[in-house]
């Protein structure tokens, strides 16, 4: 029998959940559907090896709007965000460069290569806090159309006009640079110690099948500073019980305002009648009702597969078909019998609850890229590691470590071959590249998960793994995220809308593309509600 | 984790209070003493050695170290003979304050640099086509300030190679003491007679044993920030971050100071032909003064103590400085309780048992013998008291330029 909802959100993922959660407080009756047996998408923590609990694709946690975590009193529900304060990068000849919150240590430690570095590094945190300050009201917006000029735009584009006429000219001009500048050339405006330059730069590749040199990183580089915990931005912080731990919070959040979640729920396609949906088609034959159904899976699923080709405009298919997915990254999850030793600062230490990058140099991250230009993954690849049973002990055994590796660059499409037949060759590549850092690590190694991009693709259903539901480069973001003219959460069909990482503003553990959403949704439901009563 | 200076061995085995504050990354005692009153009194009334290492310290030489410093600092350093000492701030291209120390005139062509904050890429950066080096000498030189009547007999007993005895006002001299080879200055940050020593790392303790061992005559005392902190007020010296905010570590204009703003407008030193950086932006401002002012506060102490007494206790603000910024309200008139400005540093004056503060103040209100309300809380209540504006220095023994 089918079942009539006010609105079915596709994909219990964080936005989708974030999306529902947001629907149900305003009193409609909200359904999510997640694939999966467990809600999260790829914010999830998974007891893969018995004791070890890896956050199996996103690992670590800034992004996350602070309205939302108030708003849906995530703490009540279980939230709690430890912080990651400090950044780790060995260098192949046993030297380090080990940055923290200590102002004066880390001071020292850029001094060691520099110390015009030093100096500059205050400088440069200052030009991010000012260009993260200037992005943040974006996050909190729809994005206007300047091409169609409806008076919902035109209201937006004056608002956005004035907002940046008000920043200082300087200011205004390095976020021009941040959006058309490689991150390896941004970064060059301050600094001239090349470890220092690859570990910044390296936030300017993650999710994105570019290198440190190419131009648009700089932009991804300021996406991952946009970040704030308490109040501060740029921090990083750790989830305790793992990044599922959020999507749990959010998922008791929406229950407890009566949205329900159905988990082992595939939807096969939405239900369209007269440019209408009407509601979705499981993948076992059921049909659910609903007038307003939100996709908060990726606009390649959300318009290709989702409906019927012929429902869409051209425009939006051939723009779809266009958008970049091109998933780069793999995850490498390892259960360690003991500690990891890092040569460069060896034992115990703060180090261990911080990240540690492999990055070097930017050479030898622009060398990661070009193994992966012509579709083999990265010989030596970068590397992002946390260790977070360092951080939460509830993690691992006591005395028993997990470490998540986050690897780039791994090219969905591989030149020669198939990831079912490369895994474990990638897997091999990864430990040995860590080994070199970490002596002890093969030794201690007591089970290893390799998440490719086809794994991420199958297991999340993130088009060709990208993690971020499309490249966050400056041609896919704002009101070109996913298309020109589609980048107000509504869809052609009427009562369909996105409400995914791959809408404005985009992807990471945000949730702001959800709420967005789904303000769109009460206000379009408002306004047919006043247009009833109208009559 | 705090790095330790070159006389950590001998300041941690004295400093019987434990107490200690990150300063630039290193350890630096509070007080010695649990209470820091015995340390502050021999600032007045003997000697007080400070260890001021954490200190930055640059080097500028090479044919144009003249002109380049004269292009970073407000004031005009081709007035600075060789031999000489000046102080003063430097200000970024709109005319705020970066950061204030001293420039000791150690040759023709070479200077040293003394500053609160890391700034060898601004010195470099405006060398920028002149034939001048600037190095970081910061772990290289160890530095002490000897401050106190009794110094400058200290220094006489030790100091050979040269006449500490009529060294002037701002003036340096090279010497030994022992084996080690010092710079003396006559500077310091107490406004009283005394000594800044400046010695290469290694021989550090040299000259902090041979300074505690001919300073007992003398009633010399090791002294901390606490002490430092009240003497400086008394002194009207402006500490960075407290009674002003760098334009480096502003993240919003109105934070930002000119030296006109910090009671420095004297040393803004134009002339003809001479362009520092800064110059245009504070010609402008000097044409056109802004509405902010440094001032001097007296606060009217039987108002404290009134406010105290009414509720049974004695005037307990009579303790250590204060850096907690207290609102200023406008006294009388139509606008009577307007905040016109902030007190930025406060304490009660030992020496001249008034309560004394250094303010922010709209310029209006800045002259001496203005009157103006502070707030004051008692026992969890906000109150506003009497005070005035006065003259600064609040302390200037004449031992301090004779």
């Amino acid at each position: 029998m089918a079942r009539k909802y006010d609105a079915i959100v596709i994909g219990g993922g964080h936005n989708g959940l974030v999306h529902a959660a947001y629907l149900a407080r305003a009193g409609l009756d909200v359904c999510v559907l997640e694939a999966r047996p467990l809600v999260g998408g790829a914010t999830v923590t998974e007891e893969i090896f018995p004791g070890f609990k890896y956050s199996v694709f996103s690992y670590v946690v800034s992004l996350m709007r602070p309205e939302i975590i108030r708003e849906l009193d995530l703490p009540r529900h279980g939230l709690a965000i430890l912080p990651l304060d400090s950044t780790l990068t060995p260098l192949p000849d046993g030297g380090r460069l080990y940055r923290d919150a200590d102002h004066h240590r880390t001071w020292r430690e850029i001094a060691r290569f520099s110390i015009r570095d030093a100096e500059a590094y205050d400088e440069y945190g200052r030009s991010l806090f000012y260009m993260a300050r200037a992005v943040k009201h974006l996050l909190g917006i729809a994005p206007p159309d300047p091409a169609r000029l409806r008076p919902g735009d035109i209201r937006g584009l004056l608002g956005l006009a004035r907002h940046f006429l008000d920043l200082e000219p300087d200011q205004l001009h390095l976020l021009v640079k941040l959006m058309t500048m490689s991150a390896a050339d941004f970064v060059d405006e301050w600094f001239e110690t090349d470890v220092l330059k690859a570990t910044l730069s390296a936030s300017g590749i993650i999710g994105t099948f570019l290198g440190p040199r190419s131009p648009g990183t700089a932009y991804v580089l300021l996406h991952h500073y946009m970040g704030e915990i308490d109040g501060h931005f740029r921090a990083w912080g750790f989830a305790r019980g793992g990044t599922g731990a959020v999507a749990n919070a959010i998922a008791s959040a929406a229950r407890e305002a009566g949205a329900e979640i159905r988990t082992d729920a595939p939807v096969a396609r939405v239900l369209v009648s007269n440019g209408r949906a009407t509601g979705v088609a499981l993948a076992n034959g059921d049909e659910l009702h609903a007038s307003v159904v939100s996709s908060s899976l990726d606009p390649h699923r959300t318009f290709l597969d989702l409906v019927d080709a012929d429902e869409l405009p051209g425009d939006l298919v051939s723009a779809v078909r266009g958008y970049r997915f091109r998933g780069s990254s793999a995850k490498v999850n390892l259960a360690l019998d003991a500690a990891p030793d890092f040569t460069c600062m060896p034992g115990h230490g703060p180090h261990l609850r911080g990240a540690v990058s492999i990055s070097p140099s930017i050479d030898y991250l622009e060398r990661a890229y070009d193994d992966a230009r012509y579709g083999d993954y990265s010989r030596e690849p970068y590397i992002d590691i946390v260790i977070p049973s360092a951080i939460d002990p509830g993690m691992a055994p006591p005395g028993k470590h997990v470490m998540s590796c986050f690897v780039q660059y791994a090219p969905y499409q591989l030149r020669e071959g198939t990831w079912d037949e490369k895994r474990e060759a990638f897997g091999d590549t990864v430990v040995d590249t860590l080994a070199r850092y970490i002596p002890n690590l093969k030794d201690i190694i007591l089970h290893r998960q390799i998440v490719t991009p086809l794994d991420i693709e199958r297991t999340t259903g993130l088009t060709q793994g990208n993690i971020f539901q499309g490249e966050l480069t400056p041609s896919q973001l704002f009101f070109l995220r996913p298309a020109t003219g589609y980048a107000g959460y509504r869809t052609p069909v009427r009562g369909y809308y996105q409400c995914g990482s791959g809408t404005h503003p985009g992807g990471g553990i945000m949730g702001a593309p959800g709420k967005l959403a789904a303000s769109r949704v009460l206000a379009d439901l408002g306004r047919q509600r006043g247009r009833r009563r109208g009559r | 984790m705090l790095l330790e200076t070159p006389f950590h061995p001998r300041t941690a085995a004295l400093c019987r209070s434990s107490r200690w504050r990150n300063w630039s990354g290193c350890a630096a005692a509070l007080s010695y003493e649990p209470g820091h009153e015995y340390e502050y009194y021999a600032v007045r009334n003997g000697s007080a050695l400070f260890d001021v290492s954490p200190l930055r310290k640059y080097e500028v030489t090479g044919p144009d170290a003249a002109a380049l410093v004269d292009r970073v600092v407000t004031r005009n350093v081709f007035r600075c003979a060789e031999g000489r000492v000046l102080y003063t701030p430097w200000c970024d291209e709109a005319g705020k304050l970066i950061d204030d120390g001293t420039v000791q005139r150690l040759g023709a062509d070479t200077f040293r640099i003394t500053a609160a904050d890391p700034c060898l890429r601004w010195f470099q950066d405006c060398a920028l086509g002149m034939d001048a080096t600037v190095r970081d000498v910061t772990l290289d030189l160890a530095a002490l300030a000897l401050q106190g009547p009794t110094s400058r007999d200290i220094l006489a007993r030790l100091v050979t190679g040269a006449d500490t005895r009529s060294l002037p006002y701002f003036a340096l001299v090279q010497g030994s003491i022992g084996p080690a080879p010092v710079t003396i200055t006559r500077t310091g940050y107490t406004g009283d007679l005394g000594y800044e020593i400046w010695v290469p790392t290694n021989h550090g303790l040299d000259v902090w044993d041979a300074l505690i061992e001919t300073g007992r005559g003398y009633g010399l005392a090791p002294a901390g920030l606490d002490a430092l902190d009240v003497a400086r007020i008394e002194a009207g010296l402006l500490l960075k971050e407290v009674d002003y905010v760098s334009s480096w570590a502003a993240l919003i204009e109105s934070r930002k100071s000119s030296p006109y703003e910090a009671g420095l407008g004297w040393t803004v030193q134009p002339r003809p032909g001479r362009d520092f950086v800064g110059r245009r932006a504070l010609e402008r401002e000097a044409a056109k003064p802004s509405d902010w002012a440094l001032a001097g506060l007296e606060a009217d102490w039987p108002g404290i103590e009134k406010r105290f007494a009414a509720v049974g206790l004695p005037p307990l603000v009579a303790g250590r400085a204060s850096r907690d910024a207290v609102p200023i309200y406008e006294r009388g008139g139509r606008a009577a309780g307007r905040q016109i400005g902030y007190v930025t540093s406060a304490t009660f004056s030992p020496i001249l048992k008034k309560y004394i503060a250094l303010a922010t103040i709209r310029r209006e209100f800045a002259s001496p013998g203005s009157r103006i309300e502070i707030e004051l809380t008692v026992e969890f209540v906000r109150h506003k008291v009497p005070a005035r504006v006065v003259e600064t220095p609040f302390f200037d023994p004449a031992r301090k330029r004779t």
